[in-house]
């Protein structure tokens, strides 16, 4: 067996996981404050990426990233009032066909103002990769630079955000109202600001991913599909849980690596492409609420 | 003898002259636009007071607390008539929010806690409106706690876990960290044992004496309740039937009849059931 290079592919599945865990973080934020999952999330990387990318065809990065930051809390001032509010006390599932017409109008409207042509997206991220720990194995492991970069990204974005949910006022507040609306609202947690707050935070999310999805893969119409592959993340992981989604990445990104390598060669190949669903339909089987998901509390 | 529905009491639930804390004036409610639960109830709160809410179920006790509150909004109701004031002020209005931070704060049916918070984090959200600094809401948390020994030793258990008495204790010390002036209280005693509810009471009555906060309290157990408020409305069908001093309430032959189960002549046989079907009747 060569560990280096099991070492190295194990240490790219964890980076493509991390990829995986920033969408999927999106869906958990506002799964979690307001029990609705939220189908447009791919669609609002793209639209992030979208504006992102063409506002930098106009100035440096860092204004284009503070400009689509504000667009980002806007849509979601935006999506509270115009989706949100009037469906306030609706049954999850209606609010959920909500967001499932919020990504056809996000894709559309992304296109339309922004075009729909593909972006390159250059944010600066080194393309070139790297050897490391050559002194310990023999040939070292070659690691993407840019993933390195991503996963650092990632690692600072779920620290802020796990520090905002259990250590700040509206973290909490955040938290009671994914628990009990109605109790929240009766001490005077004021439902519409809180959720505009999480479709901003998960605005901001969507932006990171879309930021560091495009610059690998371009910005284009196929970036709001990367949701897709967020999905069985959240299963695994558990729709409320902010480490679920991250670890739950992790084990995908390792998984499929490193059974396309392993076991690609005995079934023809391809099982990268299938292999998170799959074991996504394994856990509803065995553990829906996934690895970190709450538990239903009930008293008897 | 045939009490007049509307009993003319000898105490006024709030003093003349004395300007009520929070009196409601004629409130209709509708539930999605076609179901009347309220038709035209009128209740004063006295400053200082705890006024019990009495009646069966669905007489409209619960719709009236949210009425006052704002949350009825939550379950597609709305007042179409009457008006609601707070220290002279119209409220009905209002966000359930503007009307904590003037003062007003609810305890829900059925205590409403957040399952996956700690005790302690289920309190300090109670303080959420007051934008006060951490050294205040910490001093607040200590007096809480000073009412309830009992939730500083499970402080940081997941609130679903406690006991219902746990619960209802957390519910309202919650509703404390806001500090209000008066506490909306929807049936405290449900599904708990009788020692905890004479223990839930006892802190009501506790809470009403050393920090002046008034109660506005609806309860099914009308013999406890009774005994722990000044005043009392007792609703049935969307109406106020009833009203008066707790200890008169707590005597007059209707209501020991219909809501205490105490006969004037000690246990009743069957046959007296349509008498008691035809009184009732009588008296909605």
């Amino acid at each position: 067996m060569n560990w280096g290079f099991l070492l190295e592919v194990i240490l790219g599945g964890l980076m493509a996981g991390v990829l995986y865990s920033l969408v999927a973080l999106g869906f958990v934020l506002i799964y979690k404050a307001s029990g609705v999952f939220n189908f447009a999330q791919g669609a609002m990387v793209l639209f992030a990426a979208l504006s992102l990318v063409r506002l930098m065809e106009h100035m440096p990065f860092l204004a284009a990233f503070v400009l689509t930051l504000a667009i980002m809390v806007l849509l979601a001032i935006g999506i509270e009032r115009l989706v949100l509010r009037p469906l306030v006390n609706q049954a999850p599932i209606i609010l959920f066909m909500a967001t499932i017409g919020l990504t056809y109008f996000l894709d559309g409207f992304g296109q339309t103002i922004w075009g729909s042509d593909v972006y390159q997206l250059n944010i600066g991220m080194p393309k070139e990769p790297i050897i490391m720990a050559e002194s310990l194995v023999n040939g070292g492991i070659l690691v993407n630079k840019e993933d390195l970069y991503a996963a650092l990204i990632a690692a600072i974005l779920v620290a802020g955000l796990a520090l905002f949910f259990q250590k700040t006022a509206t973290g909490r507040a955040l938290r009671a109202v994914a628990d009990d609306h109605q109790a929240a609202q009766s001490v005077g947690i004021p439902l519409n600001r809180i959720w505009v707050i999480v479709w901003a935070v998960s605005g901001i999310v969507a932006l990171v991913a879309g930021m560091v999805w495009g610059s690998k893969l371009g910005v284009q119409f196929s970036l709001s599909l990367i949701a897709l592959k967020a999905l069985p993340v959240v299963i695994l992981g558990g729709f409320e849980s902010v480490p679920g989604a991250i670890i739950g990445g992790l084990i995908i990104g390792v998984g499929e690596k490193l059974s396309e390598v392993y076991l690609g060669p005995y079934v023809g190949g391809g099982i990268e492409y299938w292999f998170a669903y799959v074991l996504a339909l394994l856990f509803l089987l065995v553990r829906p609420e996934g690895l970190f998901g709450e538990k239903h509390i009930d008293r008897v | 003898m045939a009490l007049a529905a509307h009993a003319p009491s000898t105490a006024p639930a709030v003093p003349q002259g004395a300007a009520a804390l929070l009196s409601v004036n004629g409130i209709e409610v509708i539930y999605n636009h076609v179901i009347l639960v309220l038709k035209g109830v009128s209740l004063a709160v006295a400053e200082g007071s705890i006024v019990a809410l009495l009646g069966a179920n669905g007489a409209g006790k619960t719709t009236t607390l949210r009425a006052v509150s704002n949350l009825l909004r939550g379950e597609r109701g709305e007042v179409t008539k009457g008006s609601i004031e707070y220290r002279g002020e119209r409220v009905e209005r209002l966000s359930p929010s503007a009307l904590v931070k003037r003062g007003v704060v609810q305890v829900m049916e059925g205590r409403h806690c957040f399952p996956h918070l700690s005790v302690e984090e289920n309190l300090l959200t109670g303080a959420y409106t007051r934008g006060v600094s951490r050294a205040e809401v910490k001093q607040d948390l200590e007096r809480v706690y000073a009412f309830f020994p009992r939730l500083k030793e499970r402080s940081n258990s997941q609130a679903g876990y406690t006991s219902g008495g746990e619960q209802q204790m957390t519910a309202i010390g919650r509703a404390l960290m806001a500090r209000p002036q008066m506490i909306l209280l929807d049936e405290p005693s449900m599904g708990l044992a009788p020692q905890i509810v004479e223990e839930i009471f006892q802190i009501v009555k506790n809470l009403n004496e050393r920090e002046k906060v008034s109660f506005l309290l609806a309860e099914q157990n009308t013999m406890v309740a009774l005994r722990f408020a000044d005043f009392g409305y007792i609703l049935e069908n969307g109406r106020v039937m009833m009203e008066g001093a707790a200890h008169e309430l707590a005597q007059n032959e209707d209501v020991k009849e219909f809501y205490l189960g105490i006969a004037g002549e000690g246990r009743k046989s069957f046959r007296d059931f349509k008498h008691y079907k035809r009184r009732k009747r009588w008296l909605s």
